[in-house]
């Protein structure tokens, strides 16, 4: 089944229904958008998280390993339970990007990543007790040193 | 908003399942310890503020073209070796260690950091 939606990156667009998430508390700072869309964008490695609720929301999503190979979320187990994530292969790991102007200095947020339970399209977004993670980790530095195997 | 007063070693309950005590005292600061269950996550209100501020930063900021991040890299390692040529590397990845650690102040005390309140999820998200 799919369905027509509105995106803020492309337009009228239709997605499959299991690209369609629900964040039952929302996300922080957007507590009352819990309907969204989970899209692949034109440019690897970026997604886009569209609110269903209001289409000027959307989100630039990664896969926080693409930068930081030794990333690990730390969440609390009753996050996990929260959203019924029963292994690893259930959960799907996002970091939040924040692109300035100049796109060099784009960011990503590792300390609150989205977990997608996969099996249910349920999400939330956590609060990482990690000290290692901050809000803005810039991801061409971080890459460049990954790549140099630091 | 509820306001009372208490002594070190004094606490209060916030239902029944969590428990705040007042641990120390010295000047401005007020070390608190807090004992709640697990599915009960605690950090400091600041903690809570900079993911939502970064998440309006984020939504704020998204273009609808996104860049290109291979050539981006590639850009930056060129102009990093012209620019440095044998200049020593910056030193570790930005972001990385941030001030003070945001850890759980359930896991006990490891060093006067986690004596902050708890924030709670409803704080209002539109206070700036």
């Amino acid at each position: 089944m799919t369905m027509k939606i509105r995106t803020k990156p492309y337009g009228e667009m239709e997605i499959a229904d299991r690209q369609r998430l629900i964040f039952p508390r929302g996300i922080f700072g957007f507590e009352e958008l819990r309907e969204f869309a989970l899209l692949d964008s034109a440019q690897t490695p970026f997604y886009w998280l569209q609110s269903l609720q209001r289409v000027e929301i959307a989100f630039v999503l990664i896969d926080p390993h693409f930068f930081r190979p030794d990333y690990t979320p730390d969440v609390d187990p009753a996050e996990l339970q929260e959203i019924e994530i029963r292994g690893p292969e259930d959960m799907l790991v996002f970091a939040i990007v924040t692109i300035p102007e100049d796109s060099s200095r784009m960011t990503a947020n590792l300390q609150g990543p989205l977990l997608i339970n996969r099996r249910t399209s349920v999400g939330r977004q956590s609060i990482s007790t990690n000290p290692l993670w901050g809000v803005r980790h810039t991801i061409l530095e971080e890459l460049a040193l990954a790549r140099r195997g630091a | 908003m509820l306001i009372l007063a208490r002594r070190i070693g004094e606490s209060i309950m916030v239902g029944d399942q969590v428990e705040i005590s007042v641990v120390d005292i010295k000047g401005d600061q007020v070390k608190l310890g807090i004992n709640a269950p697990s599915q009960v996550k605690v950090y400091r209100r600041e903690v809570y503020s900079a993911i939502q501020e970064e998440n309006r930063a984020a939504a704020a900021a998204a273009p609808r073209s996104l860049p290109h991040i291979e050539g981006l890299l590639e850009k930056k390692e060129e102009s990093s070796r012209e620019g440095s040529k044998g200049a020593p590397r910056e030193g570790p990845p930005k972001g990385a260690p941030r001030e003070g650690p945001t850890g759980d102040p359930r896991e006990g005390p490891k060093g006067g950091s986690q004596d902050e309140p708890k924030p709670g999820p409803t704080g209002n998200p539109r206070a700036r």
